[in-house]
């Protein structure tokens, strides 16, 4: 026996896999995660719920390998779907992150009307992005304007709401330097109220792109040409033996980007925040 | 500039604060006090005595309820950078570096001035506080006692008429605590500045001040005694102790907070 072998052996392998003990409990959990899946779809049949396995060798050729691929018409890989899908929410986000702010700066620094607005921004805040769908089908006669304006409309509330409460949370302190000092309103609010505002306001956002791409997915299903919410509903519609798969892959794809988007506008948000926070 | 009655005088205040459930709550009552031009003025008493309130009403922040603050025989209705304030928790913007918190008050009371002129009085105040050093940096890498000398070097720039500091260095240990003290009080005897000071410190109202404000308890607190402090200047922190008279008057001050104390006592376990 000799004591030093040991450990000696371990640190050797421990340098020739250094990362190992940050990757592991990835590893183990999300290959239970698939493991369950795949004993899940076993139990049901691959036909009914097919297994990761099955998803990789269906959507391989072309959904997965050619994301880029253009057939013409709606048939497009899957890059495409989610770019065209992008677009209509970096539009309807867009839109609601200027009105968003300009509204929540209004009702923040006016008191009157941000009590007065404050029933009518609580109802309207919690109905579900579609149900604005019909109505604005009604009103803009138009799919793709539709869609943008069901995400403009579920997408502006949490922004409104987080930028008057930034507003109206400013320190008395900071409030008092301002006062003291005499700053013109211009002054005010622009060395005080925007930057103590800000780290409130990407809260909004970063919920905002969430429920933007929530709303996304939901409103092409309904209705559009092309997006990856229309890529879900027409696999579906199709009933061909990879459809569950492919529906699969758009699914974690979904996932994916939406995380990407709320890790975007965080790392924005820290960005432009520095110091305030 | 002295007018008859000094800088400023408070003139028959009393500050009374609506309460919640419809009652009103009596904060101070009568107070009369003038202060003359280069005149340091401690206000002492026990926590809710109405210190920070009567501060509040100099700086303009707040309105009396009745009587009125006269600055050079003009009444105060709000604030201005002729009173400015030093606040108990800095109050430096923390987006702002150090530079940027003194720039912002510069710049704001000295529209006048070139921008050359206006980075030099930023920059001298800087060195007044010996934070050249950390001139660029952001309130959140400084200590309490480096934030405390920004705001002290905010308010010192822009040459207030009065400077009122709210607790100044009650948040801060003791040895930062007594550099600052000396720090403070060199800079107001070489610019000859009028300063009000709020604290509940004995020994520091007793180093810095001409007088010491002894306010009694609230509700309807006023001024129960004012003690003239004859110690010479210049003073130092260290041996100002050794004056034959220090401990006389250290004695008197504590004798009052002692009494007042009693008097809260009495009047708690009467109610």
């Amino acid at each position: 026996m000799n004591p030093t072998a040991s450990p000696g052996r371990r640190s050797r392998r421990l340098r020739l896999l250094p990362a190992l003990p940050q990757i592991l409990p990835y590893l183990l959990c999300i290959g239970a995660f698939l493991l369950v899946w795949q004993l899940l779809s076993g139990a049901l049949g691959a036909a009914r719920l097919p297994g990761p396995i099955n998803v990789l060798i269906d959507t391989w050729d072309p959904y997965i390998s050619q994301p880029f691929f253009d057939d013409g018409g709606t048939s497009k890989g899957l890059g495409w779907q989610i770019l065209i899908s992008l677009q209509r929410v970096a539009v309807g986000y867009g839109l609601a992150a200027v009105v968003g702010v300009a509204v929540g700066g209004l009702l923040g620094l006016n008191r009157f009307a941000g009590k007065g607005f404050d029933p009518v921004v609580q109802v309207l805040r919690t109905v579900p992005p579609l149900a604005w769908f019909p109505i604005s089908l009604m009103v803009f006669q138009d799919a793709n304007t539709s869609a943008v304006f069901v995400i403009f409309i579920t997408a502006i509330w949490p922004i409104i709401i987080n930028t008057a409460v930034g507003i109206q949370e400013i320190p008395q302190d900071y409030t008092n330097v301002a006062r003291v000092l005499r700053l013109s309103k211009r002054a005010y609010i622009s060395n005080i109220v925007i930057p103590a505002t800000v780290p409130y306001v990407f809260t909004g956002l970063r919920i905002a792109v969430g429920l933007a791409w929530l709303a996304i997915v939901a409103a092409e299903m309904l209705k559009a040409d092309g997006g990856i919410g229309y890529f879900i509903w027409d696999a579906y519609n199709a009933g061909g033996d990879a459809s569950s798969s492919q529906i699969i892959l758009a699914i974690i794809y979904v996932g994916v980007v939406g995380l990407l988007l709320d890790r975007l506008v965080a790392w924005v948000g820290r960005k432009v925040s520095k110091g305030a926070a | 500039m002295t007018t008859p009655g000094g800088l400023i005088s408070v003139d028959a205040v009393t500050q009374i604060f609506p309460l919640d459930d419809g009652g009103s709550y009596v904060a101070l009552q009568g107070i009369n006090l003038d202060i003359a031009a280069g005149e340091f003025v401690s206000l002492i008493g026990h926590s809710g005595c109405g210190k920070s309130t009567l501060l509040n009403l100099m700086a303009g922040l707040d309105q009396a309820s009745e009587g009125g603050i006269l600055m050079n025989g003009r009444q105060v209705t709000v604030p201005g950078p002729d009173r400015m304030v030093v606040f108990q928790n800095y109050s430096l913007l923390p987006w702002f570096t150090v530079r940027q918190n003194i720039a912002l008050a510069v710049n704001t009371v000295y529209p006048s001035k070139s921008s050359q002129e206006r980075r030099e009085i930023v920059e001298r105040n800087i060195q007044t506080v010996n934070l050249s050093a950390a001139a660029s940096k952001f309130p959140a890498e400084l200590s309490g006692g480096m934030k405390q000398r920004v705001a002290i070097a905010r308010a010192l720039a822009i040459r207030p008429k009065l400077l009122l500091l709210d607790e100044p260095f009650g948040a801060l240990d003791a040895l930062t605590r007594g550099n600052l003290q000396q720090q403070l009080m060199q800079i107001c005897q070489e610019s000859g500045l009028t300063a009000v000071m709020v604290t509940h410190d004995v020994d520091e109202a007793l180093l810095l001040s001409d007088r010491v404000v002894c306010l009694s308890n609230g509700p309807a607190a006023g001024i129960g005694h004012i003690l003239r402090v004859p110690l010479p200047r210049p003073r130092d922190r260290l041996t100002v102790m050794d004056h034959p008279d220090y401990y006389h008057l250290r004695a008197e001050l504590i004798h009052f907070l002692q009494e007042q104390r009693r008097l809260k006592q009495l009047a708690a376990s009467s109610r």
